[in-house]
């Protein structure tokens, strides 16, 4: 190949802006709605200026209500329209969860595929920026134990706006999750037209044969650092950014550690219950056998994110993601 | 609608008597306790500016400009009632019990800024919208079952209305007859979304009429209304006659919090005029010259003392000593179930501690 595509140097946020533009530019039936999202262009400016670009009727300013955002927005999406709504922290999406659980979620199944809810929920999340109190929830354990809901996280600006690009045009219900964290951390060339990064597919980010690495989101960063570290050691991992949390991409997991025998997950939503566990039962059941030392978990802790001056403690920290890679290796 | 819920006032924006009904309540005593009660939330509220910008506390919600409405409103609840603020809501915590240390920790990511004094009944503020009302009638329904004739307040903003739990809030208070003072603070806009796009009804008093509770509308940057109007709802919840909605119109002059930038959304000109026009404490202040009693020194002095309460409570704040990591495990639940007591043991291990 030889085409050349033309990029630009993007942070992750100004990808999800990018990614809405050029559907919203693609097709007329894509609309955004939310707090803020107009004239402020969002919180965290994720929406900046599409209300110029679009108009007032594309972008909408909704009032103060998620379960009202959430529940019209099924409305809408059942009736031609492909609505993104941007609950502003995912921490507020709790008034909204009534009608994610009991009606985005599950329409397609309860008319054997008659009705159909295609939308897209966008949701900043996660700890590390120092926010005031509940704007640092990871509840993205909530979602992908809820039957007929996608769920995906990207950890760079590239597959942020290739994934957000697939989320769109998926004919189903997606939550797309934005950690925080990574939304002004790097700038990476991304392509300026469209393009997808398939949903349900990891990425190996590292090729090693000694432990296999799964985080995704915020995490990455993480243990992209603990695997230099272990590096140092001797310790190779193959590093795998999950990307999509349900479905999960359950061969890369299963070929991953069917090479290296041991593995450890990271992530910061609080252990029980966590993905951490579901891909425990995954290993478990696709490749018991290849295994050399019981699966290792780096997770946030059972308890509510504290308030920032103790939320360093609950986030798993490269150390943390280092002694568990050298407590399988050492197995 | 607006012709039904006329905006009250005492005095008007040049310190005059526009309502002359409480004039002898209204003594040199009580107009010197509200401007001293105003004046050191300001400049409480301009150090939490200024920390912020500093790095010495995190994001934190200013609310200069509501200071007549947080405080009119505070001092008509009495010893033994509840209290349950937002986010922008620390000049009626801090008139209702809570000292300056415990509010700038709040802002420094700290724990122990949730904690109200012994003995003040004032909850956490409430950080997701509008859910806080209803807690608010749930403490005030229990008041009423255990036979006490004591009230619960509950503040939140324009866009609070637009939540279920608001409708949920007065629609319970108003079924159960709960002696709930619900104190609406309509500063225009919430984040950037003005009222106008927020709801079409014009007035947020108007919305009482639907729960069949009594629905005021007042001048939120004339203190006196906001103290006597309140105390009034307080009353009647007192004995019995139940819920009242108060909308108390009034404005933001700043960012919604340090981390918003106004000049998106509005034109910041509107907040300069109106400091010179409708302050609740330039207000105060004219009416106090009015009555010949303002007092230049007494004045200055004033403020000389507050700013050093002020300054003692940045220190006492800064020189907290730094939280045990223990405390992200330990409150969760009455005894640590072992999942968290095992999380706990491992990162103690994983510092080397254990
Ligand atoms: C359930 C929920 N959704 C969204 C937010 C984010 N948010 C914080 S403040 C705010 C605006 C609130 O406006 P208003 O109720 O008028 O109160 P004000 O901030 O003006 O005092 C929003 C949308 C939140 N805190 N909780």
């Amino acid at each position: 190949m030889t085409t050349a595509v033309d990029t630009k140097k993007l942070t992750m946020v100004q990808a999800v802006t990018d990614g809405m533009r050029v559907m919203m530019k693609e097709h007329e039936n894509v609309i955004v709605l939310g707090e803020d999202v107009g004239q402020n262009g969002g919180v965290f400016r994720a929406t900046d200026g599409l209300v110029s670009e679009f108009g007032e009727k594309r972008v909408i300013d909704t009032p103060l209500a998620e379960s009202g955002i959430i529940g019209t927005s099924i409305g809408l999406a059942m009736n031609g329209f492909k609505p993104i709504a941007e609950m502003q922290f995912l921490g507020f999406i709790y008034p909204a969860f009534n009608q994610i659980m009991t009606h985005a979620s599950r329409i397609r199944a309860r008319t054997l595929g008659h009705f159909t809810v295609p939308m897209v929920i966008r949701a900043p999340f996660g700890a590390g920026v120092r926010a005031p109190e509940i704007h640092s929830d990871s509840v993205e354990a909530l979602f992908t134990g809820m039957p007929g809901m996608k769920v995906v996280v990207p950890s760079n600006p590239y597959d942020a706006k290739g994934m957000l690009i697939s989320a769109i045009e998926d004919p189903d219900p997606v939550l797309f999750l934005e950690p925080m964290r990574c939304y002004r951390s790097t700038k990476m060339d991304v392509p300026e037209g469209k393009y997808n990064v398939p949903l349900g597919k990891a990425a190996r980010l590292q090729e090693g044969s000694d432990v296999s690495v799964f985080a995704y989101g915020a995490m990455i960063d993480v243990v992209t650092k603990a695997a230099k570290s272990a590096e140092e050691k001797g310790i190779k991992c193959d590093v795998i950014d999950l990307r999509t949390l349900y479905p999960l991409d359950k061969d890369m997991i299963a070929e991953s550690v069917q090479k290296t025998g041991r593995a450890v997950i990271v992530h910061e939503a609080p252990g029980t219950g966590g993905l951490g566990e579901t891909i425990m039962s995954l290993i478990n059941d696709t490749s018991f056998l290849y295994m050399k030392a019981p699966v290792e978990r780096v997770t946030g802790f059972d308890t509510p994110v504290p308030m920032f001056a103790l939320e360093d403690h609950y986030l798993p920290s490269a150390d943390r993601v280092v002694q568990a890679i050298e407590k399988v290796t050492q197995f | 609608m607006e012709k039904l819920f006329p905006k009250l006032q005492i005095i008007n924006e040049n310190g005059e008597w526009n309502d002359e009904t409480y004039r002898s309540e209204i003594t040199e005593e009580l107009t010197k306790e509200l401007y001293k009660k105003m004046l050191r939330s300001r400049l409480f509220d301009r150090k939490g500016v200024n920390l912020q910008r500093q790095g010495r506390i995190g994001t934190y919600v200013p609310f200069e400009g509501q200071e007549a409405s947080q405080i009119g409103s505070a001092l008509a609840m009495g010893e033994g009632d509840w209290m349950f603020p937002t986010y922008r809501d620390h000049a009626a915590t801090m008139t209702f019990g809570h000292s300056l240390k415990t509010l700038f920790l709040y802002w420094k990511g700290r724990q122990e800024g949730c904690i109200p004094p012994e003995g003040k009944n004032i909850f956490p503020p409430a950080v997701p919208i509008a859910s806080q009302l209803l807690h608010a009638t749930g403490t005030a329904w229990a008041e009423k079952l255990k036979g006490t004739d004591r009230a619960s307040i509950v503040y939140f903003g324009d866009g609070a209305t637009s939540e279920g739990d608001f409708h949920e809030g007065l629609n319970f208070a108003s079924v159960f007859n709960a002696p709930v003072v619900f104190f609406n603070q309509n500063n225009g806009f919430a984040i950037s979304v003005p009222i106008e796009k927020q709801m079409k009804s014009k007035t947020i008093a108007q919305k009482a009429v639907a729960y069949e509770m009594e629905g005021v509308r007042l001048d939120g940057n004339d203190v006196f209304a906001v103290y006597f109007h309140t105390r009034t709802a307080v009353e009647r919840a007192r004995k019995g006659e139940g819920p009242t909605l108060i909308e108390s119109v009034t404005w933001r002059y700043g960012a919604h919090t340090t981390a918003d930038d106004p000049s998106k959304y509005r034109d910041q000109n509107e907040s300069a005029t109106r400091r010179e026009k409708t302050d609740p404490i330039l207000r105060l202040e004219r009416f106090m010259k009015n009555e010949n009693i303002w007092d230049e020194k007494w004045a200055e002095e004033l403020h000389e003392s507050l700013t050093a309460e002020i300054e003692a409570a940045v220190k006492e704040m800064e020189e907290t000593p730094a939280p045990h990591y223990n405390d992200v495990f330990d409150h969760v639940f009455a005894e640590n179930p072992w999942p968290i007591e095992s999380q706990k043991e491992a990162y103690a291990h994983s510092r080397g501690d254990r």
